[in-house]
């Protein structure tokens, strides 16, 4: 676990210390306070502070001979120098005198968060620098990435891969499967993960709403724009934006995309200055985009700009034997949100489980969970609490050679393609089994 | 203290079906008892001319003495614009580990920002602003988990990116909090 980033505070205003102390503290860092510099340059002697955030006004020593004199105690500590009174020369002043940044007060809550977070990568950066030179790094938070199936390690295998470029990614996979999920995790492991990940749903949004969430307006750009307001590649700035359902968006806005994607620039509704913002981008589908483009619906180059990267989700039904694992993390999140005793699920209801063929994936499958949970009778889960009357064929199968097909690759995967005990439930001989599997050219995966 | 109680006072109008969605949220997330009352503030004395905002300091404080009890969590919602000295602007502040919060939904509506009015969305807004206050009352503090209804938010839009809900990380922690 990543230590705690320790601030100190030094402000000669009680209710500035207050209020950045409470700010602060919420965020879950370690903060102290000093009145005035001397009380900070002896407190820094005592004990190291990852940053120090320090007014320039103060009674006494000012902020910019305590800056000097904190970075002739540690050169490499993290200043950042506040005032009231913002002329240029104190800025170019404390900046020579190497200081972090330079704020004006009152801040934009944004802009704070914003200046800490830079500061805290840095610190964060240069200890991992460290670590990375003793130790292989390994995937974090994709707990939700439940599975030991090869085609979710092959999933995780790809997040790994990608998370620390800087690639346009395209997450195709039927809905339900957990594209959104594949997204968070290549944002949290990337370098990218101290900025926010903006998701938009694409197909939620009619094309004008659309823009206006994207590129965001000016204040008074029209009637009752009281505020400027950000658009979401304004806020993935450093960060990553989520476009969710991107095949629904209409052509202009293919056209608009692709003129942002390719100069990282844009103007807000209303505005005429140009904006930069430096996003990575992650696109995801349940469509055939390559299709799509082949029959003109969606542009060539624009396919070609996000589609870097391609990571495909699998469908629940093409990874069965990750079912009792996701079975036991949903009864787990639900029994703890719901504040219940933990349940079981009895064997058959598991089993029924693993036949059915999901059509909704995993989103089903955690439905299915937790209205059990709240219907069952609190201990166990059993047949009567799921509702598993829909066929177990899926609906896109229709001839019998495709269904047993699919019905005899459920069952070896089940199984972990052991021949025999395959073979035993679909009441076959092992030489039958062997037949159909040439026949129909499976391959474990 | 008693934590498995939550009062809602609201200063300024407010909807009653309005204040009784956001009670049963608030009672579906904490699984506590739930209390919605009306406060009576002369709210300018907390107005700041300069600023032409509300001093959100001074309100929690106000609250914090005035109206918080031993009794249970309160949480003082208002429909003016709030500031604190050293930010220009605050959606909402609380105690951590206290037992008072505030929060308001002047910067919460569309129409501030020039967009249609939608009244799901500032009850949606709100909801996460108290949850996320009565969080901080509760002890947690900031979240990473983008859908957290702990993770901070520092302008309106980020509110929409996160959930209602307590992450399961969240969720333990109060548990245990609790017990």
């Amino acid at each position: 676990m990543a230590k705690k980033i320790s601030i100190l505070i030094v402000d000669d205003e009680e209710s500035v210390r207050d209020s950045l102390f409470n700010w602060f503290i919420e965020d879950g860092y370690h903060v102290e306070c000093a009145e005035n510099a001397k009380k900070a340059l002896s407190m820094l002697e005592n004990e190291g502070f990852d940053i120090i955030l320090a007014d320039i006004k103060m009674p006494g020593m000012d902020g910019l001979e305590m800056l000097r004199r904190i970075k002739l105690l540690k050169s490499d500590s993290i200043v950042i120098v506040m005032t009231a009174f913002a002329t240029v020369d104190t800025a170019v002043q404390a900046l020579k005198d190497g200081a972090f940044d330079y704020v004006t007060k009152p801040f934009d809550p944004d802009d704070l968060s914003h200046l800490i977070r830079n500061a805290s990568k840095q610190i964060t950066l240069s200890e991992e620098n460290e670590n990375l030179k003793q130790k292989v790094v390994s995937l974090e938070n994709v707990e939700d990435l439940i599975g030991k199936s090869g085609a979710i390690k092959l999933v995780l295998k790809d997040i790994e891969s990608v998370a620390q470029s800087n690639s346009s990614v395209v997450i195709t996979g039927e809905s339900g499967t957990g594209k959104e999920l594949v997204a968070r995790a290549i944002h949290s492991n990337s370098p990218r993960r101290y900025f926010p990940l903006v998701s938009v749903h694409c197909g939620a949004l009619t094309e004008s709403l659309l823009e206006s969430e994207l590129f965001g307006h000016e204040k008074g750009a029209f009637t009752g724009a009281m505020y400027n307001r950000k658009g979401r590649f304004e806020m993935a700035d450093n960060g990553t934006i989520f476009l969710d359902e991107i095949a629904t968006i209409s052509t202009k806005m293919q056209i608009d995309l692709l003129r942002v994607l390719e100069s990282k620039k844009f103007v807000r509704v209303g505005g005429n200055k140009e904006i930069s913002s430096d996003f990575r981008v992650i696109c995801a589908t349940n469509r055939d985009l390559k299709s799509m483009v082949e029959n003109g619906t969606f542009r060539e180059d624009l396919y070609y700009r996000l589609n870097v990267v391609n990571i495909y989700v699998p469908p629940l039904r093409e990874r069965i034997e990750d079912i009792p694992l996701l079975v036991e993390y949903f009864i787990r999140k639900y029994c703890t949100s719901m504040n219940r005793q933990p349940v079981t699920i009895d064997s058959a209801a598991l089993s029924r489980l693993e036949e059915f063929n999901f059509p909704g994936n995993v989103r089903e499958l955690e439905n299915m969970i937790e209205r059990a949970i709240v219907i069952g009778n609190g201990k166990k889960i059993t047949l009567k609490d799921l509702p598993l009357e829909k066929s177990i064929i899926s609906n896109s199968v229709e001839s019998l050679d495709e269904l047993e097909k699919l019905h005899i690759l459920q069952i070896l995967n089940k199984y972990s393609w052991n021949i025999s005990r395959t073979a035993k439930a679909l009441k076959v001989d092992r030489v039958t089994l062997y037949n159909k599997i040439s026949k129909y050219g499976l391959k474990a995966e | 203290m008693d934590p498995r109680h939550i009062t809602l006072i609201s200063f300024g109008y407010f909807d009653a079906d309005f204040l009784r969605n956001v009670a049963e949220a608030v009672k579906k997330e904490f699984l506590v008892n739930v209390n919605v009352k009306e406060g009576h503030l002369d709210l300018s004395e907390f107005y700041d001319p300069t600023r032409r905002q509300y001093n959100g300091v001074k309100l929690v404080n106000e609250v914090e003495n005035n109206y918080s009890s031993d009794h249970s969590k309160t949480i003082g919602l208002f429909n003016v614009d709030l500031f604190i000295p050293i930010l220009t602007y605050i959606f909402g502040q609380a105690f951590l580990n206290g037992r008072t919060g505030i929060a308001s939904s002047y910067r919460l509506s569309n129409e501030r920002y020039g967009i249609q009015t939608d009244d799901r969305l500032i009850l949606e807004r709100l909801i996460k602003e108290v949850v996320h206050e009565l969080g901080h009352t509760y002890g947690l503090i900031h979240c990473h988990i983008p859908t957290c209804v702990m993770r901070s938010s520092t302008y309106v839009e980020d509110i929409d990116q996160k959930g209602s809900k307590l992450c399961i990380n969240c969720r333990n922690e109060y548990n245990r909090i609790l017990k």
